[in-house]
C-alpha cells in the first residue's frame, strides 16, 4: 500500500517535470519554428507587415527558397561558402592548437606553467573588443583587410578552449604517459596516439562550441571585411536587415539555411559528446 | 622508478623524447599568439589611447582622449551595458542551474530531447535570432508579441522604441540563446556529484533544500563562478544584440553599449585614439567588476584550501 502511494507520487512528479520541460522546449523552439513558417510565407506578406508577418500561414509558398536557389540571391551563396571555409579551417586549427596547450598545462610539470595559465586567464578577461582597433590597424598594415586570413588570424588559438582542455586533461590517467614512454613513444606521439583518443569527448564539445563561435562570429568580420563578395554569412545577412535592403525573400529563407550546417555539426558531434559524458571513460 | 630513469637516459639524445622540452613545444602556439595577437595589440591600444590618429599622421595628445570619454553619451552606454549585465547574469546563472537539476532528476524522462531543444537556440547567430525577434516583437498590431499581450488587454507596444522594452529585447535575445549552453555546463558538473553523498544525505534525513545546499551546490559551485564571471565579461562586451535591433543608431541611444560606442567612434568615425581610450576604460570597468565578483563568490578562498 505504501509502495503504491509512493509510486503514484513519483509518477505525479514525473508528469509535472515533463509538462514543465515541454513548455520550456516550446518557448525555446518557438522562434525557430516561426522563422521556418515565415520562410514559407509569401513575400508580399513579409513586405506588408515588414518584419512582422502574421504567424499563421496566409498561404504556403516555396518562392522564397526558389529565389534563394534560383540565382536571385545576390551574393548569398558566396557568403555561405566563405563562412563554411573559414569555420572549417578555424575548427581544425583551434582544436589542434588549443588542445596541445591545455594538455601541456594539465599533464606536465615545467617552469613557467603557472605563469602561462595565469596568462590564459588574463586573456579570457581582456575583451577582444579592446584589441580590435590595434588588430585592425595591424591587418591594414599587413594588407590582410578583406581576406580570409585576416578574419581567421586572431581566432586561431582560443583561450576559452585552452582553459576547457586544461580542465579536462587534469582528469587524464597520467600512468598511461609513463607506459607510452616505456614503449618508446615520443612525447607528441603520447599526446596524439594515447591521450588524444581519451580526450575525444572534449574535442567533440569544443568542435561544437568553436564551430558555433566562428560560424556566428560577427563583429570582427564586420570590421575586417570590406567587399560584398568577402562577407561571411552573418555580416551578409545583416546587410539585408537594414531599412534599405528589404530583400525579405532571401533574408528569411537564407536565415533558415544559415542554421543548417551548425545543426548538422551539433547532431554529428552530440553523440560523441553525450556518450563521452555518460560512459564515464574519463572522469574529471 | 628504475624504468623512468633508464628511459630518460636512453632517450636523452633525441629532443622528440625530451620530457623537459615537450611542454614548451606544446604551449608555443599559445605563446606566439599571445605575443603577436594579444600583448602587442594590447600595448598599442594603450599607446593609441594617448594619440590622435589621423590618416598618415599620429600625434600624442596626452590624456585628452580620456577627458573626452567621460561625456553623457558614454554614461548612457555604461548605464545600458550595466543594466544588461545585471539582468543576464542573474537570469543566466540561476535559471539554467534549476533546469539542469530538474533535467538530472532521477524521475526525468526524455532528457536528451529536452536538453537538445533548449540548446538549439545557441546554434543560431545573433543576426538570425535577431531577425526572428524583430519579427515576433514587431511594431504592428499583427506582430505575435503584440497579439499575445493583446489577449491580456494591453495596448500594442512599439518594442524597439522605448528604453525599457528595448532592454527587454536585448536581454531576452541573449537569454534565449545562451540558456541551453549554460544548462549543459551545469549538467556536466552534475555528472561528477557522487550518488553516495545523496544516499548519505537521505539516511541523515536531509530535505531537498538541504541536499541542494550541502551536496549539489558545492559540486556545481565552480561552474556557477565560471558562468557568472563569463556572463559578466560577455555582457560588458555586448554589441551584437544591440546591433541587430538598432544597427548603430537607436532613438535616444537606448541601445548604445560601450562596445557599440567603440565601434561607432573608432571604426565608423575613424577616431581610433578615442575608440582605444573607451576600450581602456572598458577594460578597467571589467577588471574591477570581475575582481569584486570573484571575491564575493569566494573564488580566491579556494586557492588557500
Amino acid at each position: 500500500m505504501k509502495e503504491l502511494s509512493r509510486s503514484t507520487k513519483e509518477n505525479g512528479i514525473r508528469v509535472l517535470l515533463i509538462l514543465l520541460f515541454a513548455f520550456i522546449a516550446l518557448v525555446a523552439l518557438f522562434p525557430i519554428i516561426s522563422l521556418i513558417v515565415a520562410s514559407f510565407s509569401p513575400s508580399t506578406d513579409l513586405m506588408r507587415f515588414g518584419l512582422t508577418p502574421e504567424l499563421f500561414f496566409s498561404g504556403f509558398t516555396v518562392e522564397n527558397f526558389q529565389s534563394l536557389f534560383g540565382g536571385e540571391a545576390g551574393a548569398y551563396w558566396r557568403w555561405y561558402g566563405n563562412s563554411l571555409l573559414i569555420s572549417a579551417i578555424l575548427i581544425v586549427l583551434s582544436l589542434i592548437f588549443s588542445s596541445m596547450v591545455g594538455y601541456a598545462l594539465a599533464v606536465y610539470e615545467f617552469k613557467g606553467k603557472r605563469f602561462i595559465f595565469i596568462l590564459v586567464l588574463l586573456i579570457l578577461m581582456i575583451p577582444f573588443e579592446i584589441l580590435m582597433l590595434p588588430l585592425y590597424t595591424m591587418m591594414v598594415n599587413l594588407r590582410l583587410v578583406d581576406s580570409y586570413f585576416g578574419v581567421m588570424l586572431p581566432l586561431i588559438v582560443a583561450p576559452i578552449a585552452v582553459f576547457f582542455f586544461r580542465q579536462y586533461c587534469l582528469g587524464l590517467p597520467k600512468e598511461l604517459m609513463e607506459s607510452g614512454r616505456v614503449d618508446g613513444c615520443t612525447e607528441f606521439g603520447i599526446f596524439a596516439r594515447i591521450m588524444a583518443p581519451l580526450m575525444l569527448p572534449s574535442f567533440a564539445a569544443m568542435a561544437i562550441l568553436q564551430g558555433l563561435s566562428s560560424w556566428n562570429n560577427f563583429l570582427w568580420p564586420l570590421i575586417v571585411l570590406r567587399s560584398n563578395d568577402m562577407f561571411t554569412l552573418p555580416v551578409g545577412l545583416a546587410t539585408l536587415l537594414t531599412p534599405y535592403g528589404n530583400n525579405y525573400e532571401v533574408l528569411f529563407s537564407g536565415s533558415v539555411m544559415a542554421i543548417i550546417p551548425i545543426i548538422v555539426l551539433f547532431l554529428f558531434f552530440q553523440r560523441f559528446f553525450i556518450a563521452g559524458l555518460t560512459s564515464g571513460g574519463v572522469k574529471g | 622508478m628504475a624504468n623512468t630513469a633508464t628511459a630518460g637516459k636512453k632517450k636523452r639524445s633525441n629532443i622528440l623524447y625530451s620530457k623537459k622540452l615537450a611542454p614548451y613545444i606544446f604551449v608555443s602556439p599559445f605563446i606566439i599568439s599571445f605575443l603577436l595577437l594579444s600583448l602587442y595589440p594590447f600595448l598599442s591600444a594603450i599607446n593609441m589611447s594617448f594619440q590622435r590618429v589621423l590618416p598618415g599622421q599620429t600625434s600624442y595628445v596626452g590624456f585628452s582622449n580620456f577627458e573626452r570619454v567621460f561625456n553623457p553619451v558614454f554614461y548612457t552606454a555604461v548605464q545600458n551595458t550595466t543594466i544588461y549585465v545585471v539582468w543576464t547574469v542573474v537570469i543566466l546563472t540561476i535559471i539554467p542551474m534549476i533546469f539542469a537539476i530538474f533535467l538530472n532528476h532521477r524521475l526525468m524522462m526524455f532528457t536528451n530531447f529536452f536538453r537538445a531543444s533548449i540548446f538549439i537556440p545557441a546554434l543560431t547567430s545573433v543576426i538570425v535570432a535577431g531577425t526572428i525577434f524583430r519579427m515576433i516583437f514587431g511594431e504592428s498590431d499583427a506582430a505575435f508579441a503584440n497579439q499575445v499581450i493583446g489577449l491580456f488587454g494591453f495596448e500594442p507596444v512599439e518594442w524597439r522604441y522605448s528604453a525599457g522594452t528595448a532592454m527587454f529585447l536585448m536581454v531576452a535575445l541573449a537569454c534565449w540563446r545562451w540558456m541551453g549552453v549554460n544548462v549543459l555546463y551545469y549538467l556536466a558538473a552534475l555528472q561528477n556529484v557522487s550518488k553516495d553523498l545523496y544516499e548519505a544525505a537521505d539516511i541523515d534525513g536531509a530535505n531537498a533544500w538541504q541536499k541542494f545546499r550541502h551536496v549539489t551546490f558545492p559540486a556545481i559551485k565552480p561552474i556557477f563562478i565560471f558562468l557568472s564571471t563569463i556572463t559578466t565579461i560577455n555582457g560588458f562586451r555586448m554589441f551584437e544584440e544591440s546591433f541587430v535591433f538598432f544597427e548603430t543608431t537607436s532613438p535616444g541611444n537606448i541601445g548604445l553599449t560601450i562596445v557599440g560606442y567603440i565601434y561607432s567612434e573608432g571604426i565608423q568615425r575613424n577616431d581610433m585614439g578615442f575608440g582605444a581610450a573607451i576600450g581602456i576604460v572598458l577594460l578597467g570597468i571589467i577588471f574591477v567588476v570581475s575582481l569584486v565578483q570573484l571575491y564575493l563568490t569566494g573564488a580566491f578562498k579556494k586557492e588557500d584550501a
